[in-house]
């Protein structure tokens, strides 16, 4: 199980990363960040797994007694739940900038926006 | 070409220092001891069944505040920087919205959006909360925007109903320190009974705020990203 998540999380790195760097236009850049967040989640949702254990919700089935014993991490659950509102924060403002980005120059290829290379 | 090897290099480095990593990936077999902690004593402290949002609502209660201001920074930079200052003009439609998304969006929207409430409310019972009722809130608004695209969404009401949530979530914590432990103690009011719907202390009140701020919030950025299409590119 934790080997298919590890898996997809980092290949979803690799994918996003590479989209990042080698793409001109600006709309893929913004879907390789995108990709790069949902792999680091499913990275950090993999290291807190626990052989066997359930969803941390204290129903029927895991009762209130010894729970520590069957339930899974919840601590780094709540951290990527952090972390995908800051990621969809992050790409909302990307759009916004990509938008106003087309609006002064009528292109949203990366290699015409030149004027703060150096 | 010598563009394309870099990144190639870069890529298949960052490869190598992962399969090292997932070479040396150990099972744990148990919880940390906070995780522990959480574990053993969320039902006595917290009373919430998903112990997921008791750490995230009480434990880490000021993580979810300062996340919450972020989504409302992220909110006025996106209206700020997509203000409409030029002349508008409709939207030429290039074809008519088609008969099925315009039915199913008249059926489906209350009924998208009952769903979302009933998320952030019984965020404390089941797999949910705040930011994911507030997400389907706004989906429910994109569903109104494909169907008819003149919709306008009224941003006073948006504005109203955000700050309004906004001020009593600080509040519901101010309150913490005044009557409870602490600032954003969820002991304000009686824990109630463990399971039940309004048990947990003040975090089905505080998910309800979380709730609606996000869904006002989303939909005030998208209605933002429509209104610049109006716009002359």
């Amino acid at each position: 199980m934790e080997i298919i998540a590890l898996i997809t999380g980092f290949s979803l790195i690799l994918i996003g990363l590479y989209g990042i760097l080698s793409k001109r236009n600006i709309i893929k850049i913004i879907v390789g960040f995108s990709l790069f967040d949902t792999g680091l989640h499913v990275l950090i949702v993999t290291v807190g797994y626990i052989k066997g254990g359930t969803a941390p919700i204290l129903d029927s089935v895991v009762g209130t007694t010894d729970v520590a014993s069957k339930i899974v991490d919840p601590v780094p659950q709540a951290l990527v739940l952090t972390a995908i509102v800051i990621g969809l924060g992050v790409t909302a403002l990307m759009l916004a900038y990509a938008l106003k980005m087309y609006q002064a120059k009528k292109s949203l290829d990366i290699s015409d926006f030149k004027d703060m290379k150096w | 070409m010598i563009r394309n090897f870099f990144i190639i290099a870069i890529v298949a480095g960052l490869a190598a220092i992962f399969v090292t990593l997932f070479w040396n990936f150990g099972d744990s077999t148990t919880l940390t001891p906070l995780a522990t902690h959480y574990a053993d004593k969320g039902a006595a402290e917290v009373g919430a069944p998903n112990l997921v949002t008791s750490i995230v609502v009480t434990y880490r209660g000021f993580d979810t505040l300062g996340e919450v201001t972020i989504l409302f920074l992220v909110a006025s930079i996106v209206s700020f920087f997509l203000k409409r200052e030029k002349l508008q003009k409709d939207i030429e439609l290039k074809r008519e919205t088609s008969e099925i998304i315009l039915t199913a969006s008249k059926l489906l929207v209350p009924i998208v959006m009952v769903l979302g409430v009933y998320v952030f409310i019984n965020g404390h019972l089941t797999p949910g909360g705040g930011f994911q009722g507030g997400a389907i809130i706004a989906t429910a608004f994109v569903l109104l925007l494909m169907a008819n695209p003149d919709f306008k969404i009224n941003h006073r009401i948006i504005s109203i109903v955000e700050s309004v949530s906004g001020i009593s979530f600080v509040l519901v914590g101010v309150f913490g320190i005044l009557l409870a432990g602490g600032f954003l103690d969820n002991k304000v009011l009686p824990l109630g009974t463990f399971g039940k719907i309004f048990s947990a202390g003040a975090i089905p009140l505080i998910y309800s705020f979380v709730g609606l701020k996000v869904g006002s919030e989303l939909s005030n950025i998208l209605s933002n990203f429509q209104g610049i299409q109006k716009e002359e590119m």
